[in-house]
């Protein structure tokens, strides 16, 4: 489709000024006066703060502050919150650990703050920090799930025995164990999601501000989540009214969840601010980002999966441990239990379930949303056990999906954790998705590649995502703290431009092209006459952010309902000057005309007359043309789809090199094409990243981050990523206005099970029946030996 | 970063001087290795004697049997020269596939060679090739040169004005990089010389090694199925968080051979 409304590929309109290097991060804000921070942070994993002395730091040169916990304790600055609450499976609470922002007592990971310094300049408040004397006695440290939970291992809270802090059940036990009891086979799997580093490419940011005389507080931050990081800030831990504080998100380059947070920093540079008089900023380098941002995925899983005679789903478990980090951080437990479950059956008919999920404490960076945010955990999980049923059964892995997938005429389907998926076509993706891949001609292509001594693989993933997060009303029963509604305001000006001012905020997604063309669309103005603000609490009213693919369907639904009411007021307001019947006046291609005559106003005539409103008294219709609106969807929108993912591994290397990659989607309605194809491509290349290059190590002894930088942590990189082949089969979501469904997360949610199904089964003839992710060329070469030893080679 | 004093001179002498002066000098090259380390405050040299304003220390120069190439040469150019792309192709290629653009504009031959990093590409090709590393005060052979990791034959105040290459029958370079990284795991460069077969591995151990092994096999035939079956022990290589040192010496027997195909043609 042309031009720019629903449905056209319009460019972006933000890459102008970034790519002329126009765009305004916050790091490219410098206030007057602004003083530089750099954060002490505690290099040992586990220790026991004895001592901190920073009197020589205090009196280096240029250094305007320093401070420690005492000191915000002195100010009561608040603990960091945890916004998702769980109940035990016995029903007892949690203990919610003390999550401050400076360790005071204790230090519990790798890069934990522990003092700020302030100063004239960043070399100087770095020089002042290496004055600061910290006496930390160790404590023998644990970073992974499996020594975490070993007996004898070393504690972290005492009042979470074992390091577990929850224990989360959803399903019916009882139900599921009865579906086991009738099953004629049970396919077994242990599985570990690998623990992701986000890096965004933007490094976090914040600068804070105070003015003294009206003691209101300005904050330029790098988050997704402005209004929520007001809202944290007002009621946990700046303690200041939410009337003095303004967030302001300018440009922000790329969040992926893990700009979600209420992380430590943003605290401190407004309390400094106000304690200095200063404006103070601080911007991590990529260093501190690996030891600081939240990290995400690390689940230790068993999953059983109960069949029938006729390879009928009966039943699934799941036994997961999360590794949570050493505190709970914003969203962190929200994405290893209600989220995780929401996908756990996947798009298949399985009628009972449980899941149980043990949240475990480690001396290791928290964990929370990562792109996907537990969905990809799920996927993996209901993936690979199929893929294993499949191999167990000796049948098709496409035909067991295939007898399993829920039926469009079974939908809307509740699974056995509580969630209603919406109307698609699961089968049809799949059909599609074996077709645009080849599937049925591919044992030709593996004999070539035999015969030229590489082995080649093919890979399947269905999937569905539980995306436009969230209803308010299953987010508040379910743990949440707050309404997870989102607002626009569309303010039409005296000679028709049109301003929308959004909660949602754009990190690389393109609102302001999106947004923009849903504008053009419904009121017929050209785009160049409409701007989208988002990311400032002094302007927009109020708002959640963008995550969790929501932007569109319920940000883009406020919009449109909106501009609904600007239409039934332009109405009128044509109706007056017309001197016709309200009823009787239609909008259409920006213009209110009388039905079946030719007289009429345009959009922009109608906007003038708003602000002029002399032909009528305003007590009948007010002047101005501005409307706001609030959206909060009846459920979550589910996208679905399938993944064909074909490889080609060197045995002498291990080097898995991708031959060609298909992905089918159902986004529900689809706004701007282009854009929904690089969501797509974007989500591809880090859920392919998970699945072959990227992992977080810690060494197991001293719970040191050994894969501390792009030296030893493997970022996906444009050539180690094939060209993708897109389609889509759309089936319009009943659940918000625009009948959208969300992009975001698909790729990086389907795509580890495809890729590792695939290196699976490019190696089975030689005996591989497992490999962790990622599936390095190492690692590779490793199974491949390890099967050889083993003698369970098949000779090529 | 750390302050230190920044010296640029214009000549070779001049720098040599200023690294007599008391307190750690640096003679920074390209800077590829050395920016990073200041920037991560690793090191905290005294003074720094940026050698890229002398002349004298850059250029390519080809004659019938042998090449010369300025220590201060960039791999960008190294890469590119056509005349080195005729003579001695499998270095220029090994000169493309160093880093990323950036660091080819910056980087260069001599800094390389002088900095020893244990996954550099350089140190191969100069051992495989025999090369000469001449300096301000002797010429010293490619076999006497590196002496560890990170560590060479050069004297505090010594710098490395030029390489030299005699011009081999025929060579090439194979290169498998860390994944994350994109420095060589295992680098093997195969050079056939006027003084024999010439094996050099990079990124497996902790410095830059020849394997007799494999030149003996391939002095008799130099063909890739020369090296079926042969294999180097694993003993003193690499075990990091990307490879085993199995796996690096598995590796070497595998770019060894693709390295011969390719100096074949293949």
């Amino acid at each position: 489709m042309s031009g720019t409304g629903f449905g056209a590929s319009v460019p972006r309109v933000e890459d102008y000024r970034f790519i002329t290097g126009q765009g305004r991060y916050t790091d490219d804000i410098t206030l007057p006066g602004q003083a530089y921070a750099y954060v002490l942070r505690s290099s040992v994993a586990h220790g026991t703060l004895r001592r901190i002395d920073t009197s020589a730091a205090s009196s280096a040169p240029g250094v305007i502050g320093v401070f420690t916990a005492a000191d915000l304790q002195a100010d009561q600055i608040g603990n960091l919150p945890c916004a998702w609450h769980t109940t035990n499976v016995d029903g007892s609470a949690r203990f919610d650990p003390p999550h401050p922002v400076l360790a005071g007592e204790r230090v519990r990971h790798v890069g934990e703050p522990i003092a700020l310094i302030v100063a004239e300049t960043l070399m100087q408040a770095r020089d002042a920090a290496e004055l600061i004397e910290c006496d930390i006695d160790d404590l023998p440290a644990v970073a992974t799930i499996e020594r975490a939970i070993a007996p004898e291992a070393p504690c972290l809270w005492q009042q979470a025995p074992g390091n577990v802090a929850f224990h989360w059940r959803s399903g019916d036990l009882d139900a599921t164990e009865r579906g086991f009891a009738k099953a004629a086979h049970i396919a077994r799997l242990d599985l570990i999601n690998n623990r992701l580093v986000c890096n965004p490419m933007e490094p976090r940011t914040a600068t804070g501000a105070f003015d003294g005389g009206k003691a209101e507080f300005t904050l330029y931050l790098s988050t997704q989540t402005p209004h929520i990081e007001r809202l944290l800030l007002a009621k946990a831990t700046l303690r200041a009214p939410e009337s003095k504080l303004r967030v302001v998100s300018p440009d922000v380059g790329g969040g992926f969840g893990t700009k979600a947070q209420h992380y430590p920093e943003t605290v401190l540079v407004l309390w400094a601010a106000r304690r200095l008089g200063r404006p103070v900023h601080w911007a991590a380098d990529r260093s501190e980002g690996f030891v600081s941002d939240r990290q995400a995925r690390d689940h230790v899983t068993h999953v059983e999966l109960a069949l029938d005679a006729e390879g009928k789903f009966l039943a699934l478990r799941v036994d997961t441990a999360a590794n949570l980090g050493a505190y709970f951080s914003t969203f962190g437990p929200l994405i290893c239990t209600f989220l995780y479950s929401s996908v756990l059956c996947g798009n298949y008919a399985i009628p009972v379930g449980c899941c149980d999920v043990r949240g475990i404490w480690t001396n290791t960076v928290p964990t929370d949303a990562y792109r996907g945010a537990g969905r990809p955990e799920a996927i993996f999980v209901i993936e690979r056990i199929v893929d294993q049923a499949a191999r167990d059964l000796g049948i098709d892995r496409a035909e067991l999906r295939r007898r399993n997938l829920i039926r469009s005429d079974q939908l809307p389907w509740k699974t056995p954790f509580g969630f209603e998926y919406e109307p698609s076509d699961y089968p049809a993706l799949l059909a599609r998705a074996l077709e645009l891949g080849d599937y049925a001609g591919f044992e030709a292509r593996r004999a070539q590649s035999k015969a030229q001594g590489l082995l080649r693989g093919i890979g399947i993933s269905c999937y569905l995502e539980a995306g436009g997060e969230g209803p308010s009303a299953l987010y508040l029963a379910s743990g949440g703290g707050v309404g997870m509604f989102e607002g626009a305001t569309v303010r039409v000006n005296p000679s028709g431009s049109v301003v929308v001012l959004t909660g949602t905020h754009s990190h690389g997604q393109g609102h302001e092209t999106t947004f923009a063309q849903l504008v053009c669309e419904r009121l017929g103005v050209p785009i160049e006459q409409v701007d989208i603000v988002h990311g400032d609490t002094g302007r927009v009213q109020y708002g959640i952010g963008t995550l969790g693919s929501r932007s569109l369907a319920l940000g883009g639904s406020a919009i449109a309902m909106a501009i609904d009411k600007i239409i039934a007021k332009g109405k009128r307001i044509a109706a007056r000057v017309l001197e016709a019947s309200e009823t009787d006046v239609e909008f259409q291609s920006g213009r209110f005309s009388i039905r079946g005559t030719d007289r009429g106003l345009a959009f922009q005539e109608v906007a003038f007359l708003a602000h002029a409103p002399a032909a009528w008294p305003c007590n009948e219709i007010e002047p101005g043309l501005e409307e706001k609106a609030f959206f909060d969807p009846p459920n979550f929108v589910f996208p679905a789809g399938a993944h064909i993912c074909e490889v080609e591994i060197d045995p002498e290397t291990g080097k898995t090199r991708f031959t060609a990659y298909a992905v089918v989607d159902d986004f529900g309605a689809i706004l701007n094409p282009m854009i929904v194809d690089g969501q797509v491509h974007g989500g591809l290349a880090q859920g392919i990243g998970q699945a072959l290059l990227e992992q977080c190590v810690y060494d197991p002894d001293t719970a040191q981050l050994l894969s501390g930088s792009f030296m030893d942590y493997t970022m996906p990189r444009a050539d180690d990523l094939p060209s993708f082949t897109t389609d889509y089969i759309n089936f319009p979501s009943p659940n918000n206005v625009l009948g959208v469904k969300g992009c975001g997360e698909a790729g990086t949610i389907a795509s580890p099970p495809a890729v590792i199904g695939a290196v699976l089964d490019a190696l089975a003839p030689l005996g591989v029946t497992d490999i962790a992710m990622p599936a390095t060329p190492h690692a590779v070469w490793q199974a491949i030996r390890a099967a050889a030893q083993k003698g369970l080679a098949v000779p090529m | 970063m750390y302050p230190f004093e920044y010296l640029k001179p214009a000549d070779l002498q001049s720098a040599v001087k200023s690294a007599s002066a008391s307190g750690e000098n640096k003679f920074i090259a390209g800077g590829m290795t050395l920016l990073p380390t200041l920037k991560l405050r690793l090191a905290r040299p005294d003074r720094l004697i940026d050698l890229s304003r002398i002349t004298e220390l850059t250029g390519i120069r080809v004659e019938a049997n042998r090449v010369e190439i300025g220590a201060m040469t960039r791999h960008a150019d190294v890469a590119r020269s056509a005349e080195l792309r005729r003579a001695l192709p499998a270095l220029a290629a090994l000169a493309g596939g160093i880093g990323d653009p950036l660091v080819r504009n910056r980087g260069t031959i001599g800094g390389s060679i002088a900095n020893n990093d244990p996954a550099a590409d350089y140190p191969s090709a100069l051992l495989a090739l025999a090369g000469i590393v001449i300096t301000n005060q002797r010429e010293i052979a490619a076999d006497d040169f590196f002496t560890g990791m990170f560590s060479t034959a050069l004297k505090s105040s010594e710098v490395i004005t030029q390489l030299r290459f005699d011009i081999p029958k025929r060579a090439a370079y194979a290169k498998y990089p860390n994944p994350a990284s994109r420095y060589a795991m295992v680098g093997v460069f195969v050079a056939d010389t006027a003084t024999g077969i010439r094996v050099a591995v990079t990124g497996a151990g902790p410095c830059v090694f020849r394997v007799a092994l494999f030149e003996a096999a391939l002095a008799k035939r130099f063909t890739p199925d020369a090296l079926e079956g042969l294999s180097i022990p694993a003993d003193n290589l690499n075990n990091d968080l990307h490879g085993s040192a199995e796996y690096r010496a598995s590796l070497v027997s595998v770019m060894a051979k693709r390295a011969v195909a390719a100096a074949l043609g293949g």
